[in-house]
């Protein structure tokens, strides 16, 4: 990272990154608050320093949780000074300031949910750090209810700041100017940017509510007026970068091939705007810093202005995903804290046990009063004639959660047998959902063909969504098995960290024919990619579907502690059977 | 909401949105209904209409420091014996809206032992959870399908009853909690169960509005109401007087609005034929068309008022096949087309 790493684009996203925080010291609640997609390190912390220059900040801590948040009784305190001692939550004690909430993306549903409805409510703005690698197809994603209610992503993952500046532990440079020239007055900024968000394939309407919000925000930002016939290109351009660019889930078409569609025809047959005359050009020129002594230009229309703004915040490999023809993937609905909290915080009551309240643990009152009512006459009379109860007399519940899995399905998709393998394997996966509301189990599948794996359908127990990802899964090419058993194996491991029990189901003839390097052959690879479900712990079962089963299936079997299936026909019902037998009916 | 003093989005700013509206209004006439279950992509007005349609609703008369919003001309008795402590001393609330948190523990939904005044005084007391907060007003829970699945029990259980039932921490308590279950869910994020999907009366799909038009329509409307809410509610203060006037005339006549045979007998032939199991979804499916009727002023069930509701009450009840990919909502339009002539 030197001097010359310092690029263009990095520059622009940086500006734009640093506007974000002008927009929210103007706006504060009424946006939300800003989704910071950036790994930790000098770029954020600059960042952060930036925003700390204009406004004060509160760090959420990693310990907290939905009841920390409103605050309520503080036991230990209470029951140390035997007066009643509350504890204000963290939502009241950030009023005022802007609420810092690091790993965002591990966010457990309950506090995700708490703080989606305290935005709606006007808490204080938010700043989520989605520490996600940009990279993984994987990660975990910040909860959707939540994020969408931020009205601005940044992400300076791609941010490259001078080395020189970094050393010498400068202050971040202050938030640029904005734009030196506020540009023309846009002609009709909502229609613009609703008709831009459409033709970046935005569904949810609240993006262009929030980004006529950013507009006005930017536009008092700079100092000048904000009513909605006063905005100018650079509010719109602004609004576009921080809110629409970042939701995009398409690029618009080119406007030589297919223009985006002129607002002017979509509104004006059908709906008039009487209480909105077309903006007059002011008649003085309020802009002293404008040098040049020019009449003001004409409204402008601003839908292709806006497009190109937000071109510059689409996401990281968006583009990519549309050249490889992949859709990108609807992002996980949620982080889960794993299944060792689960049992003290819910599922159905099943006694309790010696322990500490909070973090999710709650008090059993009478278990803990009848702990502590054997000892009242060993322990010193309180003045007030209560009950003395210490600290170790205090229970909590236990819950039962069931155990939840999640089946991956590692299917080979190569060859001319790939049509009928597939279509049962997306038969398996879809009569697995119809049951898995029973017992919230979740189902993954991972297709491997050509030359890679790919994740073609994330763990999930929505069957709708099943269906529609797995509609268009192609087959045919190369086997190559070792990379289809290493995106398993990483899913698998995801899973586990999520605090699911994961169960992999490999689908193949076993033969290898791509993948390995000089020294190992395409089959060795895939014997030494299987060696390492073994040493993970994670349980799988091995479906061999050759006609003629080889010994090839069966070493692949062994070496990955799998339990081998012969199938030479394979159909959905009988892998469903396979897997429910494997999994001793967990699943 | 936080603050009283905010005003709530207008219910008839509401730009289409036709069907979620339609049953918000069928349930808020008859709470018999079991209330509403809406599918829909995130962003599409959900909360906003089920704010607005509470914040529309008259203030209610209360007696004042029930905690349970006690009506003073209800017989049942309260467990407080707020009337018997208030004399004739009525107040006015406005209209619960309980907006329920995902991560909601159990105690916190149905209420537990007051833990302040048990450790400081030693006095029993039963502290009010959700459910009594929501108490003649609406519950919304957004992403129900995330919820535990104990908890949607339980609540179900109680709208259904309209009574919370509390047997815990050595209390034994029983409380009215009539509310209009309210929930919201992305069927892409899991599913939720058919027994307690079956539960739910009416079940719309709500997508994101598609017209180019509307979304401009609703950008601006959002903006205007930003800008100023007096204002922007003043514009709409008549047709919300309207909208109330018609929900208040409907609650009066539904007791009277009569169901002939042929109609039951309509309501059957359109359950069979759709198969939707159950006698749930016929009786709500009935219901729901007096309802109907009643908010057109009507004191007859027609057979265009059975068809006008059938595709919310039934959506959810159709037994699925799990390679069929016809939607529940086109079986149900062929079924009208076939039984109701237009």
């Amino acid at each position: 990272m030197t001097l010359a790493g310092v690029d263009e684009d990095s520059n622009e996203r940086w500006a734009l990154a640093l506007s974000a925080i002008d927009v929210l010291a103007v706006a504060g609640n009424r946006v939300g608050g800003v989704l910071l997609r950036a790994r930790p390190g000098p770029v954020r912390d600059a960042w952060v320093e930036a925003l700390q220059l204009v406004l004060p900040t509160r760090r959420l801590p990693a310990s907290a949780d939905a009841e920390a948040l409103d605050g309520g009784l503080d036991l230990t305190a209470t029951l140390a000074s035997g007066k009643l001692v509350q504890r204000a939550g963290i939502l009241a004690d950030a009023a005022g300031k802007v609420l810092l909430v690091p790993m965002a993306e591990r966010l457990n549903a309950a506090l995700a949910a708490r703080l989606a409805s305290a935005v709606d409510e006007g808490a204080p703005p938010l700043v989520l750090f989605d520490e996600g690698d940009p990279e993984d197809p994987e990660r975990e994603r910040v909860p959707q209810g939540l994020a969408e209610r931020l009205a601005i992503h940044i992400d300076l993952n791609a941010v490259r700041l001078p080395m020189s500046a970094l050393i010498a532990g400068e202050a971040p440079p202050p938030p640029l100017e904005m734009l030196a020239e506020p540009g023309a007055i846009a002609k009709d900024p909502e229609t613009a940017l609703a008709v831009a968000a459409a033709s970046l394939g935005i569904a949810s309407i609240r993006a262009p509510v929030l980004a006529v919000r950013v507009a006005r925000a930017h536009a008092r930002a700079d100092e000048r007026p904000d009513t909605i016939d006063q905005l100018r290109e650079a509010d719109m351009a602004a609004a576009a970068a921080l809110v629409l660019g970042p939701r995009a889930t398409r690029v618009p078409p080119p406007p030589e091939e297919e223009p985006p569609p002129p607002p002017e025809e979509q509104e004006q047959p059908d709906e008039p705007p009487p209480e909105e005359p077309p903006p007059p050009p002011p008649p003085s020129d309020d802009n002293p810093g404008d040098d040049q002594e020019q009449p003001e230009p004409p409204p402008i229309d601003p839908t292709d202005m806006i497009l190109d703004a937000a071109q510059t915040a689409l996401p990281q490999g968006l583009l990519d995903a549309l050249a490889a023809g992949t859709m990108s993937k609807a992002p996980k609905a949620s982080g889960s804290s794993g299944a060792k909290q689960k049992s003290i915080t819910s599922g159905r009551p099943a006694g309790v046990r010696p322990g500490m309240p909070g973090r999710g643990a709650r008090l059993a009152l009478i278990e803990t009063i009848k702990t502590a009512a054997p000892w009242q006459k060993l322990r010193p009379r309180r003045e007030d004639g209560r009950l003395a109860i210490r600290t170790d007399d205090l229970r909590i519940r236990r819950f039962v959660a069931q155990t939840q899995s999640t089946t991956i399905f590692a299917v080979d998709a190569s060859g001319s047998a790939a049509f009928a393998r597939l279509a049962e394997a997306k038969g398996a996966v879809e009569l697995l959902l119809a049951e898995a509301y029973v017992k919230r189990a979740e189902v993954a599948l991972v297709a491997f063909r050509g030359t890679e794996a790919a994740l073609a359908l994330p763990p999930t127990r929505s069957l709708p969504r099943a269906k529609k990802e797995l509609a268009g899964l192609a087959g045919g090419g190369g086997t190559p098995i070792a990379s289809g058993l290493d995106l398993a194996l990483k899913v698998a491991e995801s899973e586990r960290g999520r605090g699911r029990t994961p169960l992999v189901v490999v689908l193949t003839d076993g033969r290898a024919n791509v993948g390995g390097n000089g020294t190992l052959s395409p089959q060795d690879a895939a014997l030494a990619s299987a060696r390492a479900y073994r040493a993970s712990g994670i349980s799988a079962v091995f479906i061999d579907c050759s006609p003629r089963p080889r010994p090839q299936g069966a070493e692949l079997a062994q070496a990955m502690g799998a339990r081998l299936v012969t199938l030479p026909r394979v159909d959905a019902k009988s892998v469903v059977a396979a897997v429910k037998s494997a999994s001793g009916g967990a699943i | 909401m936080a603050t009283p003093a905010r005003i709530p989005f207008p219910f008839t700013a509401i730009v289409g949105q036709a069907e979620m509206k339609q049953a918000l209004l069928l349930a808020a006439v008859e709470p018999r209904l079991g209330g509403v279950m809406v599918f829909g992509d995130r962003g599409t007005g959900k909360s906003t209409a089920v704010r607005a349609l509470a914040g529309l609703l008259p203030p209610m008369k209360v007696v004042p420091g029930c905690r349970y919003f006690c009506a003073p001309d209800d017989r049942a008795p309260c467990i407080e014996g707020c009337r018997e402590k208030a004399g004739k001393q009525v107040e006015e609330a406005s209209v619960p809206f309980v907006d329920l948190p995902l991560g909601a523990t159990e105690d916190r939904v149905v209420g537990s032992l007051d833990l302040e005044r048990a450790l400081a005084t030693g006095e029993k007391r039963f502290e009010p959870g959700l459910l009594a907060k929501a108490n003649r007003g609406f519950l919304y829970i957004d992403e129900i399908n995330l919820l535990e699945d104990h908890l949607v029990d339980l609540l179900l259980d109680v709208a259904v009853s309209g009574t919370n039932v509390v047997e815990r921490e050595g209390l034994s308590i029983r409380h009215p909690a009539r509310f209009i279950l309210v929930g919201s869910g992305n069927p892409e994020e899991g599913e939720l169960r058919p027994q307690l999907l079956d539960r739910f009366g009416l079940s719309v799909d709500v997508r994101t509005p598609t017209d180019m038009g509307d979304r401009i329509e609703i950008v601006k409307r959002c903006d205007r109401f930003d800008r100023d809410p007096a204002a922007f509610a003043a514009e709409f203060r008549e047709s919300e007087g309207a909208t109330l006037e018609a929900i208040a005339k409907a609650r009066k006549v539904l007791p009277k609005v009569q169901v002939a045979d042929e109609m039951l007998g309509l309501g059957a032939q359109l359950c069979s034929a759709v198969g939707a199991d159950g006698l749930r979804g016929e009786l709500t499916l009935l219901r729901a068309a007096r309802a109907q009727a009643a908010l057109q002023g009507k004191k007859e069930v027609k057979p265009h008022h059975v068809a006008e509701v059938a595709t919310m009450a039934l959506r959810h009840r159709l037994r699925r096949n799990v390679l069929d990919d016809t939607g529940s909502t086109s079986r149900i339009t062929r079924a009208i087309t076939e039984l109701i002539p237009a």
